[in-house]
C-alpha cells in the first residue's frame, strides 16, 4: 500500500467544555474514495474544518504527505491541494459565478486545462457565468460550491453534503462527476447523508458518532456494523 | 482597456489639463482644482482598503495629517524639493499603516473601524504636543511665490496633486483587475472562505493598509504649502475622515470610478454650499447625502447606473 495522503492522528476538538471530536484518527490513501457518514451533529463538518484549518484543533496532528499541516494557515493548506466545500453554500456574494471560480483558480489552482467555462458547463451552470450568486437557486448554489472547489485544482477534495436537495438524477450526475474526477487522480472524501450516493461512490466508509470514530472499513461491513445501526436507528 | 492604455489616457488627461491651465488667469481655479484632486487621491486611497477589502478606516485624518506634519518637520530641517517631502510623507504614513495593520487587522468589521478612530485621536494628541512643528499653536510656512517652472506656486501644487491623483486612480484600477483585486474582493465578501481557497488574507490586508496609508500621506505632504498655516485641529479635521468615506460610498465603492465621481461631486457641492450657505452647512450636507445613499442606493451612483443598464 502506498503512503497515506492524509493522516489525522488523535485529533480532538473542544468548543468550550463540549467535546466535538474525541481522539479521531484516520488515514486517506492517495487516489482513494472515502465516504464519511454519521448522524446530524456527530462532528463531520467539524472534522473538515479542523483538517482545512478553518477552526484550530485542540490537540492531535494532521499530516498531508507526512508533513504536519495543522499549524499552517488555511490558505497554505489550500495551496498544497487540500480543498473543501462548505456544507452551507458560501459564495463570494459580490462576484459573478465565473469570478467565484476565478478566485479559487488564481490562488489555489494551477493553470489547468479546465477553463472556468468548462467547469461551469460540467455542472450545468454555463448560462449563469455572469450572474451573481444571489440569483441562483439553492441547488445551483451547491453546484457552485462544487465547481469552485474543483477550480482550486485539488489533490484531496472534501465535499461536505453537496448533494443535499438534489433530484435523483442530479445525484447520479454528481456521483458520476466525482468518480471521473477521482479517475483523473483526485483523492476524494465524501460526506453525505444520501446513502445511495455514498454506497455508489465509496471504496471505504468511516462512521463518526458523537465525535468518535465507531467504524472504518468496507462499506457493506460498516453499514451492517452494530454501532452504526444503533446510531442511525436508535436502540 | 489594458492597464497601459488606461495609464496613457491618464497621462493625456494631465497634459490636457495642463494645456487648459495655460489659459487660466484666476488663481482660485487652481485652489479649487487642488482640493478636488486631493480628495480624488484620498478617496481612492481609502477605497483600496474600504471598498475593495471591506475594511472601513475612520482614521484618514491621521495618515493625511501625518504626511503634512512630517513634511513640515523635514522642510524645517533641510528644505528639500517638494517631491522629497512627498516621498517622506508616503514612507511615514505607510509605516504607520503597517503598524496599524499589524495591530488591528485581526479585528473584524466594526472593531477595526473603532481602532482606526482611536489611532486618529492618539496621533492628534501626539502632534499637538510636538513642539518642533509648532505644537498646539500651529506652524507657519512661507509659500514660495513662484513654482519651479514659472507660474504661481499654487498652480504648481495643483499639477503635483493632479499627477498623484491620476497615478493613484491608475494604480487602483490595475489592482482592481489583478489577482490582488480578486483576493481583496474575496476578503470583503467572506474572509474565511477566501482563506479556504488559498487567499493569503492577512498579507493582502497588510499590503493594502500600507498602500492606502502611504497614498494618504502623499496627499498630506503638500498641504502645509497649500494652506500656509497648519495647526492640529485643521490637519486632523473630522471632515477629512467623513469626506473620504462619503465619496466612495456616494460614487460606488467596488470600482475605481466610484471615488472619482464621489470626490468631484462632493467637493463641488461643498464649495457651493460654502459660498451660498455657510461653511457649517458642509458636513451636514455630506451627512445627509451619506444617509440617503446608504439607505436608498447602497452601491452608490455606479450601482444605480448598473441597475438602469441591466433593466434597459
Ligand atoms: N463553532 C462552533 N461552536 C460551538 N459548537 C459547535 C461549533 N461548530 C460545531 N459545533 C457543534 O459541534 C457538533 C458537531 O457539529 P458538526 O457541524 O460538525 O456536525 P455534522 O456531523 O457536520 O452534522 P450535520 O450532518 O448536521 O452536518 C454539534 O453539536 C455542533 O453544535
Ligand atoms: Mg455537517
Amino acid at each position: 500500500m502506498t503512503a497515506p495522503l492524509l493522516t489525522v492522528d488523535q485529533l480532538t476538538k473542544r468548543f468550550g467544555g463540549f467535546v466535538a471530536l474525541d481522539q479521531v484518527s484516520l488515514q486517506v490513501a492517495q487516489g482513494e474514495r472515502l465516504g464519511l457518514i454519521g448522524p446530524n451533529g456527530s462532528g463531520k463538518s467539524t472534522l473538515v474544518n479542523c483538517i482545512s484549518g478553518t477552526v484550530p484543533i485542540s490537540s492531535g496532528r494532521v499530516l498531508l504527505d507526512r508533513e504536519r499541516i495543522d499549524r499552517l494557515p488555511p490558505h497554505r493548506r489550500a495551496q498544497l491541494g487540500l480543498v473543501r466545500s462548505f456544507q452551507l453554500p458560501r459564495p463570494f456574494g459580490s462576484l459573478t459565478i465565473a469570478d467565484n471560480l476565478k478566485v479559487a483558480m488564481l490562488y489555489a489552482g494551477k493553470p489547468s486545462s479546465d477553463s472556468i467555462h468548462d467547469l461551469l458547463a460540467l455542472l450545468g451552470l454555463e448560462d449563469k457565468a455572469g450572474r451573481l450568486p444571489r440569483e441562483l437557486t439553492q441547488i445551483e448554489m451547491r453546484k457552485l460550491e462544487l465547481a469552485r472547489a474543483m477550480a482550486a485544482n485539488p489533490r484531496l477534495l472534501i465535499v461536505d453534503e453537496v448533494m443535499a436537495g438534489l433530484s435523483h438524477a442530479e445525484v447520479d450526475e454528481i456521483v458520476e462527476l466525482l468518480l471521473r474526477l477521482n479517475e483523473a487522480g483526485v483523492t476524494i472524501v465524501m460526506i453525505e447523508h444520501i446513502m445511495r450516493a455514498v454506497m455508489a461512490f465509496s471504496q471505504r466508509l468511516v462512521c463518526i458518532v458523537a465525535g468518535r470514530k465507531v467504524a472504518d472499513g468496507d462499506p457493506r461491513e460498516v453499514t451492517g456494523d452494530a454501532h452504526v445501526l444503533k446510531a442511525y436507528l436508535g436502540e | 482597456m489594458t492597464n497601459l492604455r488606461f495609464g496613457l489616457l491618464g497621462l493625456a488627461l494631465i497634459v490636457a489639463l495642463w494645456l487648459a491651465g495655460r489659459l487660466v488667469t484666476n488663481e482660485y481655479v487652481f485652489f479649487a482644482g487642488y482640493a478636488v484632486a486631493q480628495y480624488i487621491l484620498l478617496a481612492t486611497a481609502w477605497n483600496l482598503l474600504g471598498g475593495y477589502a471591506g475594511y472601513v478606516n475612520f482614521g484618514t485624518a491621521a495618515f493625511f495629517a501625518l504626511g503634512a506634519y512630517v513634511s513640515v518637520a523635514v522642510n524645517k530641517l533641510f528644505e528639500p524639493p517638494l517631491i522629497v517631502l512627498i516621498l517622506v510623507g508616503a514612507l511615514a504614513s505607510g509605516a504607520v499603516g503597517l503598524a496599524m495593520g499589524y495591530l488591528t487587522l485581526k479585528l473584524r468589521g466594526v472593531f477595526f473601524s473603532i481602532a482606526t478612530l482611536a489611532l486618529a485621536i492618539v496621533a492628534q494628541a501626539v502632534v499637538t504636543n510636538w513642539e518642533f512643528v509648532g505644537g498646539s499653536s500651529g506652524a507657519y510656512l512661507l509659500r514660495p511665490t513662484a513654482g519651479p517652472w514659472g507660474g504661481s506656486y499654487v498652480e504648481y501644487l495643483f499639477y503635483v496633486m493632479l499627477v498623484m491623483a491620476v497615478g493613484a486612480v491608475v494604480l487602483a484600477r490595475c489592482i482592481e483587475r489583478s489577482k490582488i483585486g480578486f483576493g481583496l474582493a474575496a476578503i470583503r465578501d467572506d474572509e474565511l472562505v477566501g482563506e479556504a481557497y488559498g487567499v493569503p488574507t492577512l498579507r493582502l490586508k497588510l499590503l493594502v493598509t500600507v498602500l492606502s496609508g502611504a497614498l494618504m500621506g502623499m496627499a498630506g505632504a503638500p498641504l502645509p504649502f497649500y494652506v500656509a498655516y497648519l495647526d492640529p485641529p485643521s490637519a486632523f479635521n473630522l471632515a477629512y475622515a467623513v469626506n473620504t468615506i462619503a465619496m466612495p460610498l456616494i460614487g460606488g465603492a467596488s470600482t475605481w470610478v466610484g471615488p472619482v465621481i464621489g470626490a468631484v461631486l462632493l467637493t463641488a457641492v461643498q464649495e457651493t454650499a460654502m459660498v451660498t450657505i455657510s461653511s457649517a452647512a458642509n458636513l451636514m450636507i455630506v451627512g445627509l447625502l451619506m444617509v440617503l445613499f446608504i439607505s436608498l442606493a447602497p452601491n452608490g451612483i455606479m450601482g444605480l447606473l448598473r441597475g438602469v443598464r441591466s433593466r434597459a
